[in-house]
């Protein structure tokens, strides 16, 4: 037989997603992600987890946070060079973290709080161009969080350790998604753990993308270059194209990612739908994403739940007050919420879609 | 009749089922398990004649290669329910998961709420075990998937519209599935053709409807007010010819 035995190591088994949002706005603390995630143990093996957060940096939201975590020093001195160059950095210092035992060797894990000189109306391209270009070409660096008033935080090893590591506990987010890993197909490394993000999309993924070839050259063409060895990274860069530069609404975007089948579009009897579907399937061919997903994807004012089109994948979500819940199990909730006012499968393919409705 | 509580809370699974394991041996006769979120494989390989009654959440694989318990969840379950079960009952008053009955083999799942996607895929009959799924509210895409053998039901009792979802009984070789009320065809799988139930059909259909009536407190007259539709395998080998030897 021969290969690698770590490469062509399969198990059949799936990551666990969670993601809580208050809709109002309001900030709870880390706590309770921590007790979310570390209800499925079970669905992770130690080699990733992560968690992003949003609203965690109020008194500096106006500028671009960036974390950055690199594998030896002189990357970080070239990266230091690069963003001297292209931002005004306004502040940065190490990212807050405990030690813990189980996590050596850790990278070294940095933020930087910066604003685009002259951005003009091309902001967000210029952010994510930076991105690419840091993570593309500085050796050993790898920028994983990239938005404005969030952070993803992530690493190799259970999301208990993870969280203390970077005490999570201590933050306080009105979004919170948290992943826990169980790498099949890919390296557990520390910039392949989830969340992935680029400006402020996050994204945790339980799955694989058996389309991920298609998808990253299709990507290549609008400026996004795959450097983290993990199929997710694709799933950020398809929610950032789809949504932000191409304004398509999230359930349209459920329509491209997890598209119907053309036997299911013949059957639509709307004439508009069924066109629209159609146009769609032909438009974003390559942006279709084939194999079992499950996905928790969150902006700034969102967050969306994801499944594949014929749901290979688990996804649960449920609501309560202005709280909204989506995981891959429904006990993760239900540890957390004791009584929902309601809890459902999502259907295959629809997105279920929590919009951010802050007060007067 | 012995019976004991047990607090799952913060329990691990392993933990958990030795505990449960441990009250069988000590000849319990019906366990309450409080505060369950999560534990995986409840009941797996349980062969007593126990009844175990679940508050909370169990886990996925609950009543995995079962062959004799009952037991009874208060709530919802999670994923694979009764994964190649072969003997015994599990009663669930919520709804159940993905792949429910997934390659069941005998005894029975009842459940009062709806179902998730590939409900008894795999499931297969052979002499006298024969395992029966009946799901109170609707099913999703892929009912019976591969199906081999014994029987799946569909009442849709909450009068919501999709009772059962797409591609059902594709690849279906074995068994049949009633469905209470209308379908349309262009749901169904390659491998199925649609029919009116039979006079031995309809005893057989009634015989399990009466428990899961008694079970769930329904009346059984409101239940068969509706007509059934039978969903059968045209062919015991579909892709017989679709491999060359």
């Amino acid at each position: 037989m021969g290969g690698m035995p770590d490469r062509d190591f399969r198990v059949p088994s799936g990551c666990g997603i969670t993601g809580i949002m208050n809709r109002r706005g309001r900030t709870f603390s880390g706590e309770v992600i921590l007790s979310s995630i570390c209800n499925m143990l079970e669905r992770g093996n130690g080699l990733g987890s992560g968690f992003a957060a949003y609203g965690i940096y109020p008194e500096l939201k106006e500028y671009w946070c960036f974390h950055i975590m690199y594998q030896k020093a002189p990357s970080k001195d070239r990266v230091e060079e690069y963003l001297k160059d292209h931002f005004r950095v306004v502040h940065h210092e190490p990212i807050p973290t405990k030690k813990v035992r189980s996590l050596e060797p850790v990278p070294i894990l940095w933020r930087y709080f910066l604003e685009v000189e002259d951005g003009g109306r091309d902001e967000e391209d210029f952010v994510v161009r930076s991105v690419m270009e840091i993570n593309g070409d500085v050796d050993g660096a790898f920028v994983f969080s990239s938005g404005k008033n969030m952070g993803i935080f992530k690493g190799v090893g259970d999301p208990d350790a993870i969280g203390e590591f970077y005490r999570i506990h201590e933050y306080e987010a009105y979004i919170w998604t948290a992943h826990n890993r169980f790498p099949t197909n890919s390296p557990g490394w520390w910039g392949g753990a989830h969340p992935f993000g680029i400006l402020d999309w996050s994204v945790v993924h339980n799955g694989e993308i058996s389309s991920y070839g298609t998808n990253r050259r299709y990507l290549e063409n609008f400026g996004y270059y795959c450097t983290l060895s993990t199929d997710t990274e694709v799933m950020a860069y398809l929610f950032d194209l789809l949504v932000r530069r191409h304004g398509l609404d999230f359930e349209t975007v459920g329509n491209v990612l997890a598209s119907p089948f053309w036997s299911q579009i013949e059957r639509v009897e709307d004439e508009g739908r069924r066109r629209l579907l159609k146009a769609l399937r032909i438009t974003y061919g390559p942006a279709l994403v084939n194999g079992p997903f499950a996905v928790i994807v969150a902006n700034s004012n969102y967050m969306v739940g994801l499944n594949d089109r014929i749901k290979l994948r688990p996804l649960v979500a449920a609501v309560k007050g202005d709280f909204l819940y989506i995981a891959s199990e429904e006990s993760a909730i239900r540890v957390v919420c004791r009584d929902p006012e309601d809890v459902w499968m999502p259907k295959a393919g629809e997105p279920t879609v929590g919009k951010l409705e802050e007060d007067g | 009749m012995k019976e004991v509580v047990i607090d799952a809370r913060g329990l691990h699974y392993k933990v958990l089922n030795d505990m449960v394991h441990r009250a069988i041996g000590e000849g319990v006769g019906r366990i309450v398990l409080e505060n369950v979120a999560g534990q995986r494989y409840i009941g797996d390989g349980l062969k007593e004649e126990v009844e175990i009654v679940i508050r909370g959440t169990p886990g996925n694989d609950l009543a995995a290669f079962m062959d004799g318990p009952r037991i009874v969840v208060e709530g919802n379950a999670q994923d694979g329910v009764g994964n190649t079960m072969n003997g015994g009952e599990v009663i669930i008053h919520g709804d159940g998961g993905d792949i429910l009955g997934y390659s069941m083999r005998g005894g029975r799942i009842f459940v009062r709420g709806d179902v998730g996607y590939r409900v008894g895929i795999h499931m297969k009959a052979y002499k006298d075990l024969f395992p029966v799924v009946v799901v109170g509210g609707c099913a999703k895409d892929f009912l019976g998937e591969y199906m081999a053998g014994g029987l799946l039901v569909v009442l849709g009792l909450d009068g919501k519209d999709e009772l059962v979802g797409d591609f059902v009984g594709t690849g279906m070789h074995g068994g049949s599935i009633f469905i209470r009320g209308y379908l349309d065809e262009r749901t169904l799988g390659k491998e199925v053709g649609v029919t009116e139930p039979d006079e031995d059909d309809l005893t057989l259909l009634h015989r399990y409807l009466e428990d899961f009536c008694r079970c769930f407190d329904l009346d059984l007259g409101e239940v068969l007010r509706k007509p059934f539709l039978k969903l059968y395998p045209h062919t015991h080998r579909p892709y017989g010819r679709l491999y060359a030897y």
